[in-house]
């Protein structure tokens, strides 16, 4: 029996920031992002991000939020019963059932994005599994307009993981690959990421190198996401969110073609862009659970 | 921008029953024309339906409707859309063209029986697919077909000059219906039907303008079952007396304050054709107190609106209440050809988007709508064209927008999780939360 390389899987993985003390909190809160591709939990003591986990998403979303709050809670001593309140987003957020609100990821995305870079952020877009998003928010991460890409999956962090396996290079070092050519190629369709896959192949048969066709892909899905976000109205305080911000060969040749560079991560942050949602949530949670008890 | 959370009184309304009746009845009689010793004559919603009526009793076989109404039905819709693409129409064509086709080839009328054969097909060229559709509709069923082109252009510019040139294909196409059907034609008859069409758009026109009130006495879901009987049977003197009923029935419920929904707190407009085999859509988002208190489309595929003294938009004229003289055939074709080079589906949606955006400007001024849901709607190109510059128009002014990607009429091209996800987030940026779960 031989084993298959799966160069699509990446890395899950988990973090606790050492500088906060949980016992010492009022309040404890998560959010949980459950994606089509990965499903982030990221708890929040008092103010301060306490922890995070990053797993990707299985075949029902109950166990798959499970999954990235056990992760996320694994070593810190606390325990589910710890965490007061437990806002839900993503694609599979109505399927929660510990957590007390279901928000929209657009939403999540926006204000994550807002306590990750900060007041200054006008513009975000979320690159995930299976969606892109344009957000516009105000100084607060409220979400003032939006716009989703149309329903196929080229442009997404699904597409890229096809193209991974398609050219047996690891997810993670597609980026890299991608900027290793002598002169950018024409970008493969962006339609759909079947045809762009068809391409993709022909483009080997014709002698491109593997490096060529991620080039030409990666150009594509950047190309894609610039027409969304000049729908939108682009303001230049903008940021990446979502798996594929951490692809530097989509991110470069979107600042290229955008002419602005986004606003890069603040020096002393140590959260993953990917969690922005889930970030989002808890603190979204943070507040639900101030008002229920401001309430009694 | 949203108001705090209040019940209204609401009450059903009485003429919804009757607007069920009125179109059911058109599409018996559709079936049954030929045994009533009726002319059936088939073409577009947007045909100058009232002109064979100088050839004595008709009933006018719209296709869009009935396109649509097929589209509900997901089996038999399915069937419809296969039969025209397996006769190598491609699948980006017409939603309801599709319907439509499909029906006829597999010869399946969906009230019953076969297809009904028309006596002949006439069409206004105002959308170039449709020109085609029923080219081909009496191709098919070995049926005289009669166009009509339609001119078009910028509003107000040309006019005499457009004039003429529809009347003179009215005068020619009466010539041909006398001769393709034996018939003699009678311009009395013709009168009546021009005066009912009118007086149906114009009461229609009324009766949106009395959404303006908060709360709004309609919604669009209920919008779309009242205004089709503008759309069916317009030159019929039932649709006058319907619209007379409805437009009392409408104006009792402002003055004692009826809401068609009850938890009105938000209140929306939409642009094109909706999905219409999934019209839950907007009894979804009253779970979170909106109203969708009308669109362009809904508005003014039957209706028409014109600025009033005192610059508030309002129900236009009919030709007898301007004065125009309807006395001799030229006088009523005149007249007949003025209302329809004058209509804003014609000339603002298929046409020129910056009038539409204009024209949506003001109606969510005045109808005082917090947002606009555009569905970018892949079913009908012309619908479709220009509604992202309508959506920069409105964003530009401030205006929340949601857009979703859809098809009026062929529901693979709708994505029903995906739509509800963005309501749910364009609703929780307008600051809405779910009344009921």
């Amino acid at each position: 029996m031989t084993t298959q390389v799966e160069y699509w899987r990446w890395t899950e993985s988990r973090y606790t920031n050492p500088e906060v003390d949980w016992r010492k909190a009022s309040t404890i809160t998560a959010g949980i992002d459950v994606g089509s591709v990965s499903s982030k939990a990221a708890v929040m003591a008092d103010n301060e991000i306490l922890a995070y986990g990053l797993m990707r998403t299985g075949s029902n979303s109950p166990d798959s939020a499970l999954n990235a709050i056990n992760r996320a809670i694994e070593g810190t001593g606390l325990t589910m019963k710890d965490i007061k309140f437990i806002v839900g987003t993503g694609y599979g957020r109505i399927n929660i059932p510990f957590a007390g609100k279901a928000i929209t990821e657009i939403a999540c995305h926006a204000r994550g994005a807002n306590y990750i870079w900060g007041p200054v952020v006008r513009t975000i877009l979320d690159m995930g599994g299976q969606d892109c998003k344009a957000i516009h928010c105000d100084e607060k991460g409220k979400v003032t307009a939006f716009l989703m890409n149309d329903k196929c999956a080229a442009g997404t962090g699904r597409g890229m993981e096809v193209f991974a396996d398609l050219l047996q290079v690891p997810i993670t070092q597609v980026g890299e690959m991608s900027l290793q050519v002598d002169k950018e190629p024409p970008p493969v369709s962006s339609t759909c990421v079947v045809f762009a896959k068809s391409e993709g192949i022909g483009l080997l048969r014709q002698g491109w190198s593997k490096n060529m066709v991620l080039a030409a892909y990666c150009s594509a899905m950047a190309h894609r996401v610039v027409t969304l976000l000049e729908r939108i109205g682009m303001e230049k305080e903008f940021v990446l969110t979502g798996g594929i911000s951490k692809n530097i060969g989509v991110v470069s040749r979107l600042e290229k073609e955008l002419g602005i560079q986004a606003v890069p991560l603040p020096k002393d942050q140590k959260f993953d862009p990917q969690l922005a949602g889930a970030i989002g949530g808890a603190l979204f949670a943070r507040d639900l659970l101030a008002k229920s008890r401001k309430a009694f | 921008m949203v108001t705090s959370i209040k019940k209204y009184q609401t009450r059903p309304l009485d003429s919804f029953k009757k607007a069920v009746e009125l179109r059911k009845e058109y599409y018996q009689n559709v079936r049954e024309a030929k045994q009533q010793g009726k002319l059936l004559i088939t073409g577009g919603a947007d045909s100058m339906v009232a002109l064979p009526a100088g050839l004595g009793d008709y009933v006018f076989f719209e296709g869009e409707p009935y396109g649509a109404t097929i589209s509900m039905d997901p089996e038999f819709s399915g069937k419809c859309v296969e039969a025209a693409e397996a006769k190598n129409f491609a699948r980006d064509m017409c939603a309801y063209m599709r319907n439509y086709w499909g029906s006829m080839f597999l010869n399946k009328y969906y009230f019953g029986g076969e297809f009904p054969k028309p006596d002949f097909v006439m069409q206004l060229g105002f959308c170039d697919t449709h020109a085609k559709w029923m080219q081909q509709v009496g191709e098919y069923m070995n049926a005289p077909y009669f166009g009509i082109d339609m001119p078009v252009g910028t509003p107000g510019r040309n006019v005499e000059a457009k004039v003429k040139y529809l009347t003179s294909q009215m005068n020619d196409a009466i010539e041909w219906m006398q001769k393709v059907t034996g018939r003699k034609y009678d311009d009395d008859k013709l009168r009546e039907a021009v005066r009912n069409e009118c007086k149906s758009s114009t009461l229609w026109s009324e009766i949106v303008c009395y959404n303006k009130a908060i709360p709004a006495p309609l919604e669009q879901r209920l919008i779309f079952t009242l205004f089709i009987i503008c759309i069916l049977r317009r030159y019929e003197r039932k649709s006058v007396e319907f619209y007379e009923t409805l437009r009392d029935e409408v104006k009792q419920r402002v003055a004692d304050g009826i809401a068609a929904v009850a938890t009105e707190r938000c209140r929306l407009m939409d642009d094109s054709q909706p999905p219409w085999y999934f019209l839950q859509l907007y009894k979804y988002m009253e779970k979170y107190g909106v109203s969708v208190v009308g669109s362009h489309y809904s508005f003014f595929l039957g209706g028409s609106l014109e600025e009033m003294p005192d610059g508030s938009l309002g129900a236009p004229k009919t030709p007898d209440e301007m004065g125009m003289p309807m006395k001799t055939r030229e006088d009523i074709l005149r007249a007949y050809a003025l209302w329809y080079i004058k209509k804003p589906i014609i000339s603002q949606m298929f046409a020129l988007p910056h009038f539409k955006s204009e024209t949506m400007l003001r109606l969510v001024k005045e109808w005082k709508v917090n947002g606009v849901i555009f569905h970018l709607n892949r079913g009908c190109e012309g619908t479709a064209m220009g509604q992202m510059e309508n959506r920069l128009a409105l964003t530009k002014a401030g205006i929340p927008v949601m857009t979703y990607e859809g098809n009026m009429a062929d529901r693979r091209e709708f994505d029903e999780a995906q739509t509800l996800r963005r309501i749910d987030a364009f609703m929780e940026s307008l600051g809405l939360s779910k009344l009921e779960s």
